[in-house]
C-alpha cells in the first residue's frame, strides 16, 4: 500500500444519500480475480448509457452527460464529496478498489456503512466523516466554484478549504498509523503470533468441540 | 459481575490482544469462503508465500456464478466459470473442504454454513460477504468482511477490530396469521432506516423472536446489515441446540454435551446494558412490500407508494423523488395494485425448507398469472432442494407454473444468468431493492415468501392474510 501524503484535490459532489456498494460497482466485474482494473467501471451504471460487460472496451462507450463524475470541470478529482450512508450493502472490497482505481484518495460523507469504512483504509482511501451541515456547506462551495480543492492533511487530521476554513476530523490511532506507512495488516498481525497461538491453546481447552 | 450483553459474552471470549484505543485482535472460528471474494486473497497469500493459519476452520463453496438450469453443461460464461474453477484450484491447493458445483452439499453459502453443522453458537463467524450476519440466528457473532480482511483472517485467524456498540431490538407479542420474519426484519428497517443500525451490533430478542425457527431467525439476522448493522444476533435456546443436533459438523458425544451446557449461557444476563433500545409490537406488524430503491423505502401490503412531498427533508425528498422514477411508480398508488412481470423466491434471506413450504402452501392448486412471465423457485441448497421434493414441494411449484432450479444465489444479485430486464418489475424475497441489483433497470420489490408466492398467482400484490 501506498503512504497517504498530504495533497491538494479536486472535488468532485454526489448529492446523493444510500450511494450503495452494487451502484459504485456492478456485479458483472466481481467475475474478475484480479484486484486492479476496476476504476474504469466505477459507477457504472451511472456514468454510461449503455450497458457495461467485462471485456468491453470502455473508451469507446457513450458516456451518461449529466452524471457528475463526466462533467469536464471534475475530471481529475481526487476527493468524493457525498451524503450519508455511504458504502452501504454488500461487503465487497472491489468497491473501494475501483474507487481507488478511478484516482479518488479521499471520500468525505456524513456517515459510511462499516464494512466500506473498513475496507477503505486496507486500499489506501481516507474515508472522513464531517458533521452534516458542514458538509452541506462543502456541497455549496463545490457547486459555486470550478476548480474547488480540498487541501487533506491526515497528520493533522484537517481539511481545509480554500478559503482557509478548517475542518478537523476523527481518525483511528492504528488506521492513521498504517495508511500514514503505507503498512498492511497482516505483517503488523503476525508480531503477535506468540499471542494468538496462546490465545488459540487456551480456547482449545474450554471449547474443544471447535477443534474436533 | 456485571451484567453483560450476548454480544459482550462473545467478544470477550474471543479477544486475543487489545490495544490502549481499544483496536482489538479478534479470533475467528469458522471462515467459510465463496468464489467471488476470495481469489485475490487467495492470491495475495500465495505472493507472501504465507499458507491458512488453520485450514479446518474454513468450508468452501461457489454460489454467486452458479447456473440454476442445466448445470451437467457447466458454466457458459467463461469469466464465471473462471472463478469457480480458481476457487476449487484454491481450495486443492490449500486442502481446503469445498462442496462443490455437484456436491448436494452445495448452495449458497449461509444456507449451507448452519444446514451442516458448521455454524455452531458462541462462534465467531466471518465470510467475505455481508449477509453473514445471517450466522448469528445461533448466538455467534458472525459479520462481513472485506477481501483483505478475508486474507488476513486466512493468514492469522484473527481480524483486527474495534467493539461496536450494541443494539436491542426486542420485539414482544405475537406476529399474525401470514406475517413472517421477513415482515418483522423490513419493519424494523422502516423504522430505524438503512443507517439505523450502523456502528452497532444488534441483538432481537422478545417473546415474538423466541417464537421464530432457527430459519425465521436467519432471516431476521440476514437483514440486519440491511439496517446498518454488520452483525445481528438472537440468544440460543432449545431451538438453537434443536435445530444444530446430529448436524455433520456438529460436536459429538462428550464435546456436545460440554457444548449445550457452553451454549446455554449464551444470551444477554438481566440488567444488561445496551447503547441504544429499539421496540416493537409484532401483533402491529403487517404483511411488507418496499417500493422503492433502498430496503427503508418499505410500507405495508395495505399502504400506498408515498409522495416525495411530504419527505421530512430535501435529501429525502430528493432520494423518493429518484426512486419512484427508476422504478415506474406514481405516488400515491395502493401497493396492492401494482403488478409484477417477473418472481424470484430464493437467496440467503428466503430460500431455507420453511421458506418452500410457506410459498408452496400458497401456490398450492393455484396458477400464476399470465402477466407474470416468469416465476422461478430456487432452493438455497441441495439438500433444501432435495428436502423439498421430498415433501413434493417441487410438484406444487411446477404444476402452478413456476420454474424449480438449482441452488444458488442467482437472481438476488443476477451475477449468474437469472436476471431481469430493464424495466421489469420483480416481487422478490430476497435482501436488496436496489438500483440495477437484479440487472441493469431492474425493479425490486422485497417481500416474504408468501407474498412472493402470492403476487406471483394474482399478478400483482396481495394481502396474503386474506389468502
Amino acid at each position: 500500500m501506498k503512504k497517504f501524503e498530504t495533497f491538494d484535490g479536486l472535488v468532485v459532489p454526489l448529492d446523493r444519500a444510500n450511494v450503495d456498494t452494487d451502484a459504485i460497482i456492478p456485479k458483472q466485474f466481481l467475475k474478475s480475480i484480479k484486484r486492479s482494473g476496476f476504476g474504469p467501471n466505477a459507477f457504472d451504471e451511472w456514468r454510461y448509457l449503455d450497458h457495461g460487460e467485462p471485456g468491453k472496451d470502455n473508451s469507446k462507450r457513450p458516456l451518461n452527460p449529466d452524471f457528475v463524475l463526466n462533467q469536464p470541470r471534475y475530471q481529475g478529482a481526487q476527493v468524493l464529496l457525498a451524503r450519508e450512508n455511504f458504502g452501504c450493502g454488500s461487503s465487497r472490497e472491489h468497491a473501494p478498489w475501483a474507487l481507488e482505481d478511478y484516482g479518488l484518495r479521499v471520500i468525505i460523507a456524513p456517515s459510511f456503512a462499516d464494512i466500506f469504512f473498513n475496507n477503505c483504509f486496507k486500499n489506501g482511501l481516507l474515508p472522513v466523516k464531517l458533521p452534516a451541515d458542514k458538509v452541506d456547506a462543502l456541497f455549496k462551495a463545490v457547486e459555486a466554484g470550478v476548480g474547488y480543492k480540498l487541501k487533506v492533511d491526515l497528520g493533522q487530521q484537517t481539511i481545509t478549504a480554500p478559503d482557509g476554513t478548517a475542518y478537523p476530523f476523527e481518525v483511528d490511532a492504528h488506521r492513521k498509523h498504517c495508511l500514514l506507512n503505507g503498512l498492511d495488516d497482516i505483517g503488523l498481525t503476525l508480531q503477535h503470533v506468540e499471542d494468538i497461538k496462546a490465545f488459540e491453546a487456551k480456547h482449545r481447552t474450554a471449547q474443544p468441540w471447535l477443534y474436533a | 459481575m456485571s451484567s453483560k450483553t450476548l454480544y459482550d459474552k462473545l467478544w470477550d471470549s474471543h479477544v486475543v490482544r487489545q490495544d490502549a484505543d481499544g483496536t482489538a485482535l479478534i479470533y475467528i472460528d469458522r471462515q467459510l469462503v465463496h468464489e467471488v471474494t476470495s481469489p485475490q486473497a487467495f492470491e495475495g497469500l500465495k505472493l507472501a508465500h504465507r499458507k491458512p493459519w488453520r485450514t479446518a476452520s474454513m468450508l468452501a463453496v461457489p454460489d454467486h456464478n452458479v447456473p440454476t438450469t442445466n448445470r451437467a453443461a457447466g458454466i457458459a460464461d467463461p469469466i464465471s466459470r473462471l472463478q469457480v474453477e480458481t476457487l476449487d484450484a484454491n481450495c486443492a491447493e490449500f486442502g481446503i473442504v469445498e462442496f462443490k458445483m455437484g456436491d448436494i452439499r452445495q448452495g449458497v453459502v449461509h444456507v449451507m454454513g448452519p444446514e451442516q453443522g458448521a455454524t455452531l453458537p458462541g462462534m465467531t463467524v466471518v465470510c467475505g460477504d455481508s449477509h453473514t450476519s445471517t450466522h448469528g440466528a445461533f448466538a455467534a457473532l458472525a459479520h462481513g468482511i472485506g477481501t483483505s480482511e478475508v486474507e488476513h483472517v486466512m493468514a492469522t485467524q484473527c481480524l483486527v477490530a474495534k467493539k461496536s456498540k450494541a443494539m436491542l431490538v426486542k420485539v414482544e407479542g405475537k406476529l399474525g396469521r401470514g406475517v413472517t420474519a421477513k415482515d418483522i426484519a423490513l419493519a424494523v428497517i422502516g423504522k430505524i432506516g438503512t443507517a439505523g443500525g450502523t456502528g452497532y451490533a444488534i441483538e432481537f430478542a422478545g417473546a415474538a423472536i423466541r417464537d421464530l425457527s432457527m430459519e425465521g431467525r436467519m432471516t431476521l439476522c440476514n437483514m440486519a446489515i440491511e439496517a446498518g448493522a454488520r452483525a445481528g444476533m438472537v440468544a440460543a435456546d432449545d431451538t438453537t441446540v434443536s435445530y444444530v443436533k446430529g448436524r455433520p459438523f456438529a460436536p459429538q458425544g462428550a464435546n456436545w454435551d460440554k457444548a449445550v451446557a457452553y451454549w446455554k449461557t449464551l444470551h444477554s444476563d438481566d440488567g444488561a446494558k445496551f447503547d441504544a433500545t429499539v421496540e416493537l409490537d409484532a401483533s402491529q406488524i403487517k404483511p411488507q412490500v418496499t417500493w422503492g430503491t433502498s430496503p427503508e423505502m418499505v410500507t405495508d401490503i395495505n399502504g400506498r407508494v408515498p409522495d416525495p412531498a411530504s419527505a421530512p427533508d430535501a435529501v429525502k425528498r430528493g432520494d423518493w423523488e429518484r426512486a419512484l422514477q427508476y422504478m415506474g411508480l406514481q405516488a400515491n398508488t395502493p401497493i396492492s395494485e401494482i403488478k409484477v412481470d417477473k418472481v424470484f423466491i430464493g437467496s440467503c434471506t428466503n430460500g431455507r425448507i420453511e421458506d418452500m413450504r410457506e410459498a408452496a402452501a400458497i401456490a398450492k392448486g393455484k396458477k400464476v398469472a399470465a402477466n407474470v412471465k416468469l416465476a422461478m423457485v430456487v432452493p438455497g441448497s441441495g439438500l433444501v432442494k432435495a428436502q423439498a421434493e421430498q415433501e413434493g414441494l417441487d410438484k406444487v411449484f411446477i404444476d402452478a407454473g413456476f420454474e424449480w432450479r438449482d441452488p444458488g444465489c442467482s437472481m438476488c444479485l443476477a451475477m449468474n444468468d437469472d436476471r431481469l430486464e430493464a424495466g421489469e418489475r420483480c416481487a422478490s424475497t430476497s435482501n436488496r431493492n436496489f438500483e440495477g441489483r437484479q440487472g441493469q433497470g431492474s425493479r425490486t420489490h422485497l417481500v416474504s415468501p408468501a407474498m412472493a408466492a402470492a403476487a406471483a398467482i394474482a399478478g400483482h400484490f396481495v394481502d396474503v392474510r386474506e389468502w
